[in-house]
């Protein structure tokens, strides 16, 4: 895959070559557009902008107007127009131009501390073939990106998701990386009942935290030293449920930008049962990127 | 890791102090058991039986420590009701029936303990356990107190019995009463001893608990008569304790056949619930007063006390709970191992085996009366009060438990209290979406701060009764010398039932050593001026705005800033212009200062800060506590940071580390940035390195005439602000010291 690509040419190549955005005619519009033109600027990729629904004359001024102070090179930018249900048409037309990150804004809803996002960005997000950025407020104006918050569960797809937190927080000059290792109550095993148990549960949890940093360190050493360079990497073991808490500390850490796995195939039980990265997609604490 | 050996001498060098303690417990323990028993319309020995039987295994099986096991008082008012109730008011065969379920409790209560399901124990709002014990405590003395007045043929339900009190009063006066006239009088005297034995400050007059008193007075009494007196008894037998001649060789056999019908079923879950609810507060209240600071292990204490009930139901006892007043008199004696629990059971078959000619002479309005005050303390009105000084919705979830429990029955008088609070919490939120969407949601997160151990929990949504297993689960995994900082920030709603268990946890880490804390709250909008009223981000009421009610924190700041002989105020002041130049904030919009701690005739201050980053308010709410010192002359601008810190580092232009000469390990140790390399050097004097070098770590910046130190992007603990003043002052004096005027005339030379 790419990932190994990017390694061995270094950083001059991206990772994200084509980013993909599905517009809608909402008063969020000048923002997604102005959110997705800094990214293409940040990786330096090409842009497809789809917008399910009929072609007007109006609609196409629109957009033309707010990606004109951007650039004029067609092969950079790319319009669609196409008709069907926005689910499958986005995840379609990403599939066909090889997208390899799609970016959707979520909505505020209730009161403005929290933030949701629609059936529709979250449909997307479960089948989408690519990698996915899920902005919690898209706004005009661009927002630093200090402190990348990156998963360091005990998956396959960790180390990928690790390596690309690094190549992502260079391009978007990030400061500091924690690597977060969720510990559940299942895995310390231990019931807390008095002194005794206490001991023996606060040993078990030593020694998992032990274990846990030890292979995210191996991963961690796999990451080329030009990634590296320049951020601080932290290692954080945190005691909750898994996928959830993860999203609670970077809330709390006031960290810029989530990067989660991809979650394997979802059923209709697991949105009964949420888990992983479902509880995320149901309070999104801050931007998240879930890489595919 | 001790070694059996000194376990061993340990166990026996105490166990003096313990056999003494299992006396004293017995000599309570004796009378509450006849009383209890009566009250519940049980053979009076069946309340020994359960005491004797609960002592010894649960000593043996437990997991607890200074616990005293025994018939409970919360249980009176469920066996009563199942003792007339389920042979439809033929009172042995409905005792024996209520053996057999307090056979089949007991194994339900093992089940529990093996399940680990003493945690169902904390889904139980405060307030409505509290009401559930007031009702229970209003039905014992509503029922006692008649018996106390010589009046045993008084029936009804509660409400009836407490309206027919005046009645038994007056007709003490009738003619016709005059046979049961001592028997009255010897029952309002025990009161009397109840109500002022605390009263009454003599070493050796209190070495007797006053139970015993009254019990050693009314056997005096009967003994008068029987040896000096030419008159007999003036008490009829009918109101003496009958204790059966053949206590230990003819046991009543329970009766099962009526296990499957739904009044029996009812009783069981109704004795279970309220046994496992009584031991449970009982061993938390207990642990308080450990002195060896023990944990104990609920789970294992409710199998045992099954086990102890099974066994006492099959040999004619009630069931077995752990108390907590007789646990506190232990405690008091100097128990210290369940070995005191072992010994109150063998005083007691003692006093049965020795003196079963005694206990028969006691009357029952004597015991009545020690029961009519234990209900009294159940029920005191004080409760009530206090209740309503927490918020006027703690009062009506309290009064409606109550009533509840009253008109209805136990089980569905809790039920009613945990509906109450349900809808209350609906209508303080103004939601139901916020409890509905949030409440499987696991919503506590744990996790140790790197700088110094610090555990930090916090908590997201909503924290209630409803989800407070998760928060305890977590926090029971913290060994209490740990310092804990328990965050609310991002908590919509906090309730009382959480806010007094964390109460509870304050003291514990106190006792170990440890800190507790809990933040966050400041903010939070209250019902009421105490301490532990609810608090709901929705504002619940007009009269109590932020910062006129203060947060437990904010009461330890108080007294932090009266410690120092400092000023505190937790009033927000909105001007934070001096703040703004701060490389910190600046792109940072701060909203507020608040929770300041300040003396007149120092340069250095403490507050909290509210900010947020960018003008994207709703998304990055923060909260941090810094300390100023305001600086009478100018000094270099510059941030000080340790490396590796990198929260705190800015890429600006222009700045660049600057290393000072003769101090390598302070150079290689923190970052310090700013612009005029030359006027930093000559600012950083030996004296100003060595500070920093041997004291702990803040991060520091300078904006020419102030500084600004702190350390987390939290508000900090009582604890760490303690630390940090400390530090402030210190820092002040070391850089007043600095002389200013020099270091401006040596710059102006290098310019020159």
């Amino acid at each position: 895959m790419f990932l190994d690509h990017t390694i061995l040419s270094g950083l001059s190549d991206h990772k994200f070559k084509t980013i993909l955005i599905g517009l809608a005619f909402s008063p969020n519009l000048k923002n997604n557009v102005y959110e997705a033109m800094r990214m293409v600027d940040f990786f330096d990729s090409k842009l497809i902008l789809v917008h399910v629904g009929s072609k007007t004359k109006e609609k196409e001024i629109a957009i033309k107007e707010l990606t004109s102070g951007f650039s004029d090179d067609t092969e950079k930018v790319k319009i669609i127009w196409r008709e069907g249900d926005p689910v499958d048409v986005i995840i379609k037309t990403a599939n066909e131009n090889k997208a390899d990150l799609i970016m959707l804004g979520a909505t505020p809803r209730e009161d403005f501390l929290k933030f949701y996002i629609g059936s529709i960005a979250r449909k997307i997000t479960r089948n989408a073939n690519c990698s996915v950025l899920l902005l919690i407020k898209p706004s005009e104006d661009l927002r630093p990106c200090h402190h990348v918050v990156v998963n360091g569960l005990k998956d396959d797809k960790t180390k990928q998701t690790i390596l690309a937190a690094f190549e992502v927080s260079q391009n978007l000059g990030a400061q500091q990386i924690t690597v977060v290792e969720e510990i559940s109550q299942q895995e310390v095993q231990v019931v807390v009942e008095d002194d005794k148990s206490l001991l023996k549960s606060i040993k078990r949890k030593e020694q998992i935290t032990k274990k846990e940093h030890l292979r995210v360190q191996d991963i961690l050493n796999e990451v080329p030293e030009e990634f590296k360079s320049g951020i601080h990497i932290k290692t954080q073991p945190i005691f909750g449920k898994r996928g959830y808490s993860i999203g609670h500390y970077a809330r709390v850490k006031g960290a810029d930008l989530l990067i989660m796995n991809a979650p394997g195939k979802t059923t209709f039980w697991d949105r009964i049962f949420p888990h992983d990265l479902e509880h995320i997609l149901t309070e999104l604490p801050t931007d998240v990127l879930i890489i595919r | 890791m001790k070694s059996i050996k000194t376990n061993t001498s340990g166990f026996l060098s105490s166990l003096p102090k313990n056999i003494f303690s299992g006396f004293v417990v017995s000599l309570i323990a004796l009378p509450l058991g006849l009383g209890l028993a009566l009250a519940s319309e049980a053979p009076p020995i069946s309340g020994i039986i359960a005491a004797i039987v609960g002592g010894v295994i649960v000593s043996v099986f437990g997991g607890s420590n200074v616990t005293i096991a025994g018939p409970g008082n919360g249980l009176v008012v469920v066996l009563l009701g199942a003792i007339t109730t389920l042979a439809n008011g033929d009172l042995y065969q409905g005792y024996l029936f209520t053996l057999a379920a307090i056979i089949c409790s007991g194994v339900l209560m093992i089940l529990i303990g093996l399940l680990r399901l003493g945690i169902l124990g904390d889904f139980f709002p405060s307030s409505a356990i509290q009401g559930m014990l007031a009702a229970i405590g209003i039905s014992i003395f509503a029922k006692q107190f008649h018996v106390m007045l010589a009046n045993t043929g008084a029936k009804g339900d509660t409400i009836s019995l407490l309206i027919d009190i005046p009645n038994s009063i007056v007709s003490l006066f009738s003619p016709e009463f005059y046979p049961l006239i001592v028997a009255a009088a010897v029952g309002i005297i025990s009161l009397l001893i109840m109500v002022f034995y605390g009263k009454i400050r003599n070493k050796y007059f209190q070495l007797v608990p006053a139970p015993m008193w009254i019990v050693l007075l009314v056997i005096g009494l009967s003994y008068y008569y029987e040896f000096f007196s030419s008159e007999t008894y003036p008490i009829d037998d009918s109101l003496l304790v009958q204790i059966p001649n053949k206590v230990f060789s003819s046991f009543p056999s329970p009766d099962f056949s009526s296990i499957f019908q739904l009044k029996f079923i009812g009783v069981v879950v109704a004795i279970t619930l309220i046994s496992s609810i009584e031991s449970l507060l009982s061993i938390k209240a207990v642990d308080k007063l450990d002195p060896d600071k023990r944990r104990s292990n609920a789970n294992k204490d409710l199998t045992a006390l099954g086990i102890a009930s099974i066994v006492s139901g099959f040999i004619g006892g009630l069931n077995v709970v752990t108390v907590i007043a007789r646990s506190s008199v232990n405690v008091n004696n100097g128990g210290s191992n369940r070995s005191a629990n072992f010994f109150h059971s063998v005083f007691l078959i003692l006093f049965v085996v020795l003196f079963q000619d005694q206990l028969s002479r006691i009357p029952l309005t004597a015991l009545a009366a020690i029961l009519v005050y234990t209900g009294y303390k159940l029920a005191a009105p004080r409760n009530l009060k206090d209740a309503a000084k927490i918020g006027k919705e703690q009062f009506v979830i309290f009064s409606a438990t109550i009533i509840g429990t009253i008109t209805t029955n136990l089980i569905s008088g809790i039920f009613i209290g945990i509906f109450t609070t349900l809808l209350i919490h609906f209508i303080l939120n103004k939601s139901i979406m916020l409890f509905a969407r949030n409440l499987f949601k696991p919503n506590v997160l744990m996790f140790k701060e790197e700088v110094n151990g610090t555990y930090f929990v916090g908590v997201k949504n909503f924290s209630s009764f409803l989800n407070y297993y998760r928060l305890k689960r977590n926090l029971d995994s913290i060994p209490e010398d740990s310092d804990v900082v328990v965050d609310f920030s991002y908590c919509d709603f906090v309730d009382y039932t959480v806010q007094e268990s964390l109460f509870g946890y304050q003291e514990t880490f106190q006792r170990k050593g440890g800190s507790f804390e809990v933040t966050g709250l400041d903010k939070h909008g209250t019902a009421s001026e105490h301490p532990l009223a609810v608090r709901s981000l929705v504002s619940i009421s007009r009269k109590f705005k932020i910062g006129t009610n203060l947060t437990k924190r904010q009461e330890d700041l108080q007294k932090v800033a009266n410690d120092f002989s400092w000023n505190y105020s937790p009033k927000k002041q909105e001007d934070t212009t001096a703040l703004n130049n701060f490389l910190f904030f600046k792109i940072k919009k701060v909203k507020y200062i608040y929770n300041n701690i300040f003396n007149n005739d120092s340069s250095v201050e403490i507050s909290d800060v509210e900010f947020s980053e960018g003008e994207f308010i709703a998304r990055k709410n923060s909260r941090t506590t810094i300390l100023t010192i305001h600086l009478k002359k100018e000094i270099p601008i510059f941030t000080l940071d340790r490396e590796g810190f990198i929260e705190f580092v800015y890429k600006i232009a222009g700045f660049k580390d600057i290393s000072i000469e003769d101090h390598p390990d302070f150079s290689k140790r923190f970052f310090l940035l700013g612009e005029h390399t030359e006027k930093i050097k000559l600012f950083f004097t030996n004296e100003l390195v060595l500070f920093f070098e041997s004291n702990p770590y803040y991060h520091i910046e300078s904006n020419g005439n102030t500084l600004l130190l702190m350390r987390k992007e939290r508000v900090a603990s009582v604890k760490e602000i303690k630390a940090l003043l400390d530090y402030g002052i210190r820092l002040e004096k070391v850089i007043s010291q600095i002389d200013f005027d020099e270091i401006l005339l040596k710059s102006l030379q290098i310019k020159s």
